[in-house]
């Protein structure tokens, strides 16, 4: 996938290194490897890479990874601008 | 009919009203052979009209259902039949694929919801999750030969994995659901599921085990890396864990692409042949046809340029935002295009005509970013506060120059 790069710096992912207890459960997950453990800390290795898809924040056990899931799509963004976010229903 | 009633009433409806068979099938619930001796047959001496009559029906087949053709058989367990379902893909299965990647009765090319079973599986054996969109459901199974396993298909509305983790029906709620619901804890000695990776966003592994007490494995992304997986002690690593979008994976997507754009494309094109019959005679039917299928082209090359040139050539198009590899696919075709329909355009025109190929182009480009696996909604949504006043101000252009053309001529 590292051919396909997306926007730089719009990503909600965020880690909260002092909860994280390096379980690598968000490693595991992610599939655009976004998440590195080492030494018990997970660290982003590639944050501009995440698709919001909010498979590690499903999945931490002590909740020290926070993003605002969705999809990547514009017919589901115009619906979320018109009705707004909870009404919208993801269209892929 | 039982089961496709108890899906929401509007699928069923809209399926009956798209698809001509509704498809029953015997999924999860586990049928018991009838009972009834069968009446005797006497193919010889029947001195009958017309061929010979097939042979007798399944001792599996029960009024109101249909078997699917991939059941093979039942294995009996603990927990009643289970269908035993064939590994390798028939024509009908193909002749379906080929359906749904044209986006014809997609929303309910399903199979019914419950347990499975692959090969001959018993209480050791592994139990992997899919959802129940058959193209799913198929990928799966092809790649199960000589592979004894579980398949416990969650409802997750006809969609694939990774969509309906994204719309959360390939949920934890629904997970344990279908766990308890076909009496897993009773079917095998272990306590663990497989589950595809792309899963995930729908899933929490901690609310699972504690929700059933299973305890969630994440497998590859892909089925074909499962017979890796199982022999590598159900490890996935490396790229068994990566995304890829090549260009075949792009060019699969585009007939559905295509198919969500006709309906829209029948309302602006009806707009198009309208405004171009507009002129000093107030409205002319012949202007409308003939100036309306130079219109009706460009709005037609500018689908083509966004939906079919750009997801082609994605990774080679010029900058990351999808609206703006739009605009270049838009303007290379909508030029190219525009010049080949012939000398009688004027300039006034001309650019309107190319204007359309490119705003049209750029928004079908930009809703290109559904389909793809590395796009964000964040990123999504700035790019789109980019494009959408670009896109709109094109077509507010070409509009007025299309409309003010047969006055300025």
């Amino acid at each position: 996938m590292q051919e396909f790069r997306y926007l730089e710096n719009v990503t909600t992912l965020k880690l909260d290194e002092e909860r994280c207890t390096g379980c690598g459960m968000c490693e595991t997950v992610c599939p655009h490897t976004v998440f590195k453990v080492e030494k018990s800390k997970a660290y982003f290795a590639d944050r501009d890479a995440c698709i919001e898809c909010g498979a590690c924040t499903a999945n931490c056990p002590v909740e020290a990874i926070s993003v605002t899931p969705g999809v990547g799509c514009a017919a589901y963004i115009i619906q979320t601008w018109i009705k707004g976010r909870n009404a919208a229903v993801a269209c892929c | 009919m039982k089961e496709l009633l108890a899906n929401d009433k509007n699928a069923a409806s809209r399926a009956e009203a798209c698809c001509s068979s509704s498809q029953v099938t015997m999924g999860g619930s586990a049928p018991q052979p009838l009972s009834i001796p069968m009446a005797q047959t006497q193919e010889d001496d029947t001195p009958c009209c017309g061929p010979k009559p097939g042979p007798p029906s399944s001792p599996f087949e029960k009024p109101g259902y249909r078997m699917w053709h991939f059941v093979s058989g039942f294995a009996e367990t603990p927990v009643g039949a289970i269908p035993r379902i064939a590994t390798t893909l028939k024509a009908t299965d193909f002749a379906g694929t080929f359906r749904a990647r044209l986006g014809i009765c997609r929303d309910r090319y399903r199979v019914a919801p419950g347990l499975y079973s692959a090969g001959d599986p018993g209480a050791e054996s592994p139990v992997l999750v899919t959802a129940n969109y058959k193209l799913s459901f198929d990928s799966l199974r092809r790649e199960l030969n000589s592979i004894d396993a579980w398949i416990l298909v969650l409802d997750t509305r006809g969609v694939n994995v990774w969509c309906a983790a994204g719309k959360k029906t390939f949920s934890t709620e629904e997970l344990i659901r279908q766990v308890n619901g076909v009496g897993l804890n009773r079917l095998v000695s272990h306590r663990e599921l497989i589950l595809p990776q792309l899963g995930a966003p729908g899933i929490s592994a901690q609310a699972v085990k504690k929700g059933c007490g299973f305890k969630v494995i994440w497998g590859p992304i892909r089925a074909s890396d499962l017979k890796t997986f199982l022999r590598n002690g159900r490890k996935a690593e490396g790229k068994m864990r990566q995304l890829t979008f090549s260009i075949a994976e792009r060019i699969l997507l585009i007939p559905v692409e295509l198919s969500l754009i006709v309906k829209p494309s029948m309302i602006i094109l009806l707009a198009v042949f309208f405004l171009s019959g507009i002129g000093p005679h107030i409205f002319s039917f012949s202007a409308a046809w003939f100036r309306g299928l130079n219109g009706a082209a460009a709005y037609i090359l500018g689908v083509l340029a966004g939906a079919v040139v750009a997801p082609i050539l994605l990774p080679w198009l010029p900058r990351r935002q999808f609206y703006i590899k739009g605009i270049w696919t838009g303007l290379v075709v909508g030029f190219i295009g525009v010049l080949s329909l012939g000398n009688d355009i004027g300039r006034l025109e001309f650019l309107a005509l190319v204007l359309v190929s490119t705003a049209v182009s750029s928004y079908a480009a930009m809703n290109f970013t559904g389909a793809t696996p590395f796009t964000s909604p964040s990123g999504v949504e700035k790019e789109m506060r980019q494009g959408i006043p670009i896109q709109i101000i094109a077509v507010a252009v070409a509009t007025i120059a299309w409309v003010a053309a047969p006055f300025v001529n």
